[in-house]
């Protein structure tokens, strides 16, 4: 981890890919995340789940990341599921409204077994 | 004999005695100050936050307060290294915090082409979620987690954004009051 201490780890499941985020998420790392994001765009996979379990901060910058992609992803018949958030990530997305655009899950198999439903 | 000539500037010494006063009743008496000066790069919010957080906790607020008060400092500072010195030579930014016995003050200036805070203040937040919008929320976020914030815009001079977190907010006082007057209430009930 460089000094700024963000990571961003892909695994797939079938058609779902799920993005493992740790760290803290701000304007300086936001781009890494972005990147991470646009990748699975290119490669026409737009079923994602956001896992938060290690991500310790979030600002705006990062929020924006999401607002970023959904539009394109939802279009594509995708959408961006977020996992095991902890409380004081949950309060910042909250602050805002979010988690009327975002379904937000408690466990990552939760989210990935959501894709398979609908 | 040699002579030694002390010059007096009595005129001088009052007027650093009157600012020195002036100094005194803004701070407070037990008010300490602290300053940070870095370069306006995304780099060093990271930094600014670890500054920041660490005086928080120092000043007495929990750890749900002091992520509040980090947030809204990288907010401002996030706003500097976007938007102050868009086709400018990049300056600084400064952060200035002040902390009293009742107040956590932070001040985030730049020397950059200034804005208009009115502009993102309160932002629809239903049309902007319905919309995808993306950024714009750091000021909106800024009001939302301090108690008070005032913004001083002299483009090229100096843009300052001033955030103020209580120690104890009135409000929570009001709070209790209130919940002591049910429970006092409840008890007589009983």
């Amino acid at each position: 981890m460089d000094q700024n201490q963000f990571e961003v780890t892909r695994q797939d499941h079938d058609d779902v890919s799920v993005l493992a985020i740790k760290g803290f998420l701000d304007a300086h790392t936001a781009p890494e995340f972005e990147f991470a994001i646009q990748e699975l765009l290119q490669n026409n996979r737009y079923k994602m789940v956001v896992d938060f379990q290690e991500l310790n901060y979030i600002s705006s910058a990062g929020l924006g990341v999401f607002m970023g992609f959904i539009e394109e992803v939802r279009k594509n018949g995708g959408d961006i599921k977020l996992a095991q958030m902890n409380e004081k990530v949950f309060k910042i997305f909250d602050l805002l409204g979010f988690p009327n655009l975002y379904e937000i899950y408690k466990s990552r198999n939760e989210a990935i077994q959501k894709f398979r439903t609908t | 004999m040699k002579s030694t000539r002390v010059e007096t500037k009595p005129y001088k010494n009052s007027e650093q005695l009157k600012s020195k006063a002036r100094e005194t009743t803004i701070l407070g008496h037990h008010a300490k100050k602290y300053r940070l000066i870095t370069p306006s790069e995304s780099a060093n919010l990271e930094l600014i936050r670890d500054f920041i957080g660490k005086l928080a906790y120092r000043a007495g607020f929990n750890g749900d307060h002091v992520s509040k008060i980090q947030l809204a400092a990288d907010e401002a500072c996030t706003n500097v290294v976007h938007h102050a010195y868009e086709d400018i030579p990049a300056g600084p930014i400064d952060v200035e915090i002040v902390v009293n016995r009742d107040k956590f003050q932070i001040t985030v200036s730049d020397k950059g082409v200034g804005f208009d805070p009115e502009k993102f203040a309160q932002p629809d937040m239903v049309e902007y979620l319905s919309k995808f919008k993306k950024g714009g929320l750091g000021i909106h976020l800024i009001h939302t987690l301090m108690d008070e914030v005032t913004f001083k815009i002299e483009p090229l001079r100096k843009n300052s954004v001033k955030m103020i977190k209580y120690v104890h907010k009135p409000e929570s006082a009001d709070k209790l009051r209130q919940q002591e007057i049910i429970l006092r209430e409840t008890k007589k009930r009983r």
